[in-house]
Protein backbone atom coordinates (compact mmCIF):
# COMPACT_ATOMS: atom_id res chain seq x y z
CA UNK A 1 0.00 0.00 0.00
CA UNK A 2 1.16 3.52 -0.83
CA UNK A 3 0.47 6.35 1.57
CA UNK A 4 0.60 9.86 0.16
CA UNK A 5 0.49 12.52 2.84
CA UNK A 6 0.11 16.27 2.40
CA UNK A 7 0.22 18.71 5.27
CA UNK A 8 -1.05 22.27 4.93
CA UNK A 9 -1.21 24.28 8.13
CA UNK A 10 -3.54 22.26 10.36
CA UNK A 11 -4.98 20.13 7.59
CA UNK A 12 -3.58 16.70 6.79
CA UNK A 13 -4.62 14.89 3.58
CA UNK A 14 -3.81 11.22 3.21
CA UNK A 15 -4.38 9.31 -0.03
CA UNK A 16 -4.22 5.52 0.19
CA UNK A 17 -3.39 3.32 -2.77
CA UNK A 18 -3.75 -0.45 -2.48
CA UNK A 19 -5.07 -2.63 0.34
CA UNK A 20 -5.63 -1.52 3.90
CA UNK A 21 -5.30 -4.93 5.51
CA UNK A 22 -3.67 -6.73 8.42
CA UNK A 23 -0.23 -6.39 6.83
CA UNK A 24 -0.46 -2.74 5.76
CA UNK A 25 -2.67 -1.21 8.49
CA UNK A 26 0.33 -0.80 10.85
CA UNK A 27 1.95 1.45 8.20
CA UNK A 28 -0.99 3.81 8.37
CA UNK A 29 -1.11 3.62 12.15
CA UNK A 30 2.56 4.58 12.22
CA UNK A 31 1.79 7.54 9.96
CA UNK A 32 -0.91 8.79 12.35
CA UNK A 33 0.13 7.78 15.85
CA UNK A 34 1.52 10.78 17.71
CA UNK A 35 1.55 12.85 14.52
CA UNK A 36 -1.86 14.49 14.72
CA UNK A 37 -1.10 17.04 17.43
CA UNK A 38 -2.61 20.42 16.45
CA UNK A 39 -4.25 18.88 13.37
CA UNK A 40 -7.83 20.11 13.04
CA UNK A 41 -8.81 18.37 9.82
CA UNK A 42 -7.85 14.91 8.66
CA UNK A 43 -8.86 14.11 5.09
CA UNK A 44 -8.64 10.63 3.62
CA UNK A 45 -8.82 9.97 -0.10
CA UNK A 46 -9.90 6.36 -0.76
CA UNK A 47 -10.21 6.62 -4.56
CA UNK A 48 -7.35 4.15 -5.06
CA UNK A 49 -8.08 1.91 -2.09
CA UNK A 50 -9.16 -1.54 -3.25
CA UNK A 51 -10.14 -3.10 0.04
CA UNK A 52 -10.26 -2.77 3.78
CA UNK A 53 -10.28 -5.42 6.51
CA UNK A 54 -10.91 -5.15 10.26
CA UNK A 55 -7.29 -4.17 10.89
CA UNK A 56 -7.86 -1.15 8.64
CA UNK A 57 -11.14 -0.35 10.37
CA UNK A 58 -9.30 -0.41 13.68
CA UNK A 59 -6.86 2.28 12.54
CA UNK A 60 -9.70 4.44 11.15
CA UNK A 61 -11.51 4.15 14.48
CA UNK A 62 -8.35 5.18 16.28
CA UNK A 63 -7.98 8.24 14.03
CA UNK A 64 -11.67 9.11 14.37
CA UNK A 65 -11.42 9.03 18.17
CA UNK A 66 -8.47 11.41 18.09
CA UNK A 67 -10.12 13.77 15.60
CA UNK A 68 -13.41 13.82 17.53
CA UNK A 69 -11.48 15.61 20.26
CA UNK A 70 -9.64 18.15 18.15
CA UNK A 71 -11.42 18.71 14.85
CA UNK A 72 -12.93 16.64 12.10
CA UNK A 73 -12.12 13.70 9.90
CA UNK A 74 -13.61 12.99 6.50
CA UNK A 75 -13.23 10.15 4.03
CA UNK A 76 -13.63 10.90 0.34
CA UNK A 77 -14.14 8.81 -2.79
CA UNK A 78 -15.21 5.57 -1.13
CA UNK A 79 -16.09 2.85 -3.67
CA UNK A 80 -19.35 0.93 -3.23
CA UNK A 81 -17.57 -2.25 -2.10
CA UNK A 82 -15.79 -0.48 0.76
CA UNK A 83 -18.91 1.54 1.57
CA UNK A 84 -20.71 -1.76 2.09
CA UNK A 85 -18.02 -2.84 4.59
CA UNK A 86 -18.63 0.42 6.47
CA UNK A 87 -22.38 -0.25 6.43
CA UNK A 88 -22.15 -3.86 7.60
CA UNK A 89 -19.88 -2.98 10.54
CA UNK A 90 -21.78 0.15 11.60
CA UNK A 91 -18.76 2.28 10.70
CA UNK A 92 -20.91 4.29 8.30
CA UNK A 93 -22.51 5.82 11.42
CA UNK A 94 -19.19 6.67 13.06
CA UNK A 95 -17.26 7.98 10.07
CA UNK A 96 -17.96 11.01 7.93
CA UNK A 97 -18.06 9.76 4.35
CA UNK A 98 -18.41 12.45 1.71
CA UNK B 1 -14.39 -26.61 -16.91
CA UNK B 2 -14.37 -29.17 -14.14
CA UNK B 3 -15.08 -28.70 -10.48
CA UNK B 4 -11.93 -27.34 -8.90
CA UNK B 5 -10.02 -28.45 -5.83
CA UNK B 6 -6.62 -26.96 -5.05
CA UNK B 7 -4.69 -26.49 -1.87
CA UNK B 8 -1.72 -24.55 -0.62
CA UNK B 9 0.23 -24.84 2.63
CA UNK B 10 2.15 -21.92 4.10
CA UNK B 11 3.98 -21.11 7.32
CA UNK B 12 1.64 -19.39 9.79
CA UNK B 13 3.27 -16.01 9.28
CA UNK B 14 1.55 -12.78 8.33
CA UNK B 15 3.89 -12.22 5.37
CA UNK B 16 2.25 -15.18 3.60
CA UNK B 17 -1.11 -13.49 3.31
CA UNK B 18 -0.19 -12.12 -0.10
CA UNK B 19 0.72 -15.61 -1.27
CA UNK B 20 -2.67 -16.94 -0.17
CA UNK B 21 -4.58 -14.06 -1.71
CA UNK B 22 -2.70 -14.33 -5.01
CA UNK B 23 -3.27 -18.10 -5.08
CA UNK B 24 -7.03 -17.74 -4.60
CA UNK B 25 -7.40 -14.80 -7.01
CA UNK B 26 -5.46 -16.66 -9.65
CA UNK B 27 -7.45 -19.89 -9.32
CA UNK B 28 -10.80 -18.08 -9.30
CA UNK B 29 -9.99 -15.88 -12.29
CA UNK B 30 -11.45 -18.29 -14.91
CA UNK B 31 -14.79 -18.13 -13.08
CA UNK B 32 -14.90 -14.35 -13.39
CA UNK B 33 -16.05 -13.61 -9.84
CA UNK B 34 -17.67 -10.22 -9.32
CA UNK B 35 -15.34 -7.57 -7.91
CA UNK B 36 -17.45 -7.51 -4.78
CA UNK B 37 -17.30 -11.29 -4.22
CA UNK B 38 -13.55 -11.34 -4.82
CA UNK B 39 -12.99 -8.48 -2.39
CA UNK B 40 -15.12 -10.15 0.28
CA UNK B 41 -13.21 -13.39 -0.20
CA UNK B 42 -9.93 -11.47 0.16
CA UNK B 43 -11.20 -9.94 3.39
CA UNK B 44 -12.13 -13.41 4.66
CA UNK B 45 -8.60 -14.63 3.89
CA UNK B 46 -7.16 -11.63 5.75
CA UNK B 47 -9.36 -12.08 8.82
CA UNK B 48 -9.17 -15.87 9.08
CA UNK B 49 -5.47 -16.22 8.31
CA UNK B 50 -4.53 -13.44 10.74
CA UNK B 51 -6.62 -15.24 13.40
CA UNK B 52 -4.62 -18.40 12.77
CA UNK B 53 -1.32 -16.50 12.91
CA UNK B 54 -2.20 -14.59 16.08
CA UNK B 55 -4.11 -17.16 18.13
CA UNK B 56 -3.54 -20.73 17.01
CA UNK B 57 0.15 -21.13 17.75
CA UNK B 58 0.35 -23.42 14.70
CA UNK B 59 3.45 -23.50 12.54
CA UNK B 60 1.67 -24.15 9.26
CA UNK B 61 -1.73 -23.63 7.72
CA UNK B 62 -3.36 -25.30 4.74
CA UNK B 63 -5.94 -23.53 2.62
CA UNK B 64 -8.17 -25.74 0.46
CA UNK B 65 -9.99 -23.96 -2.33
CA UNK B 66 -12.93 -25.67 -3.99
CA UNK B 67 -15.34 -24.46 -6.63
CA UNK B 68 -18.64 -26.12 -7.42
CA UNK B 69 -19.29 -25.03 -10.94
CA UNK B 70 -22.97 -25.55 -11.53
CA UNK B 71 -23.82 -23.22 -8.65
CA UNK B 72 -20.67 -21.11 -9.13
CA UNK B 73 -19.82 -21.26 -5.45
CA UNK B 74 -16.36 -21.25 -3.92
CA UNK B 75 -15.40 -22.68 -0.57
CA UNK B 76 -12.23 -21.93 1.35
CA UNK B 77 -11.21 -24.26 4.15
CA UNK B 78 -8.56 -23.09 6.60
CA UNK B 79 -6.86 -25.98 8.39
CA UNK B 80 -4.28 -25.54 11.12
CA UNK B 81 -2.88 -27.78 13.83
CA UNK B 82 -2.89 -25.17 16.59
CA UNK B 83 -4.81 -25.02 19.85
CA UNK B 84 -8.58 -25.43 19.64
CA UNK B 85 -10.06 -22.11 18.65
CA UNK B 86 -13.63 -21.56 17.50
CA UNK B 87 -14.02 -17.98 16.30
CA UNK B 88 -17.76 -18.52 15.93
CA UNK B 89 -18.15 -18.92 19.68
CA UNK B 90 -17.48 -15.20 20.18
CA UNK B 91 -20.44 -12.86 20.61
CA UNK B 92 -20.98 -10.35 17.80
CA UNK B 93 -19.75 -6.84 18.57
CA UNK B 94 -22.30 -4.10 19.27
CA UNK B 95 -22.11 -2.07 16.08
CA UNK B 96 -24.52 0.61 17.26
CA UNK B 97 -22.07 2.18 19.72
CA UNK B 98 -20.41 5.55 19.18
CA UNK B 99 -16.74 5.81 18.20
CA UNK B 100 -15.77 6.41 21.82
CA UNK B 101 -17.47 3.28 23.08
CA UNK B 102 -16.54 1.04 20.20
CA UNK B 103 -14.29 -1.91 20.73
CA UNK B 104 -12.57 -3.45 17.80
CA UNK B 105 -12.38 -7.03 19.03
CA UNK B 106 -14.45 -9.56 17.16
CA UNK B 107 -15.05 -7.25 14.23
CA UNK B 108 -13.03 -9.35 11.80
CA UNK B 109 -14.97 -12.56 12.24
CA UNK B 110 -18.22 -10.56 12.30
CA UNK B 111 -17.31 -9.11 8.92
CA UNK B 112 -16.67 -12.60 7.56
CA UNK B 113 -20.00 -13.87 8.91
CA UNK B 114 -21.83 -10.96 7.27
CA UNK B 115 -20.18 -11.16 3.87
CA UNK B 116 -19.86 -14.92 3.30
CA UNK B 117 -22.83 -17.13 2.49
CA UNK B 118 -21.83 -19.81 4.97
CA UNK B 119 -19.29 -20.40 7.72
CA UNK B 120 -18.66 -23.47 9.84
CA UNK B 121 -16.04 -24.56 12.33
CA UNK B 122 -15.10 -27.99 13.53
CA UNK B 123 -12.33 -29.44 15.64
CA UNK B 124 -11.06 -32.66 14.11
CA UNK B 125 -8.48 -34.39 16.30
CA UNK B 126 -5.62 -31.92 16.53
CA UNK B 127 -6.92 -29.69 13.76
CA UNK B 128 -8.98 -26.52 13.55
CA UNK B 129 -11.08 -26.62 10.40
CA UNK B 130 -12.88 -23.45 9.39
CA UNK B 131 -14.79 -23.41 6.14
CA UNK B 132 -16.43 -20.46 4.42
CA UNK B 133 -18.54 -20.59 1.27
CA UNK B 134 -19.30 -17.79 -1.13
CA UNK B 135 -21.24 -17.45 -4.36
CA UNK B 136 -19.01 -15.94 -7.02
CA UNK B 137 -21.69 -14.09 -9.00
Amino acid sequence: MQIEKKVENNVVCIALDGRLDTVTAPQLEHELQGKLDSVTELDFDFSKLSYISSAGLRVLLLAQKIMNKQGKMVIRNVCTEIKEIFDVTGFADILTIV
Amino acid sequence: MQNLRKEITVDSKMENMETLTAFVENELKPYEPSMKSQMQINIAIDELFSNVVHYSGSSKMTLVLEVVEDVLTASLTFIDNGIAYDPLSKADPDISLSAEDREIGGLGIFLVKKTMDGIEYKRDGEKNILKVTKKLG
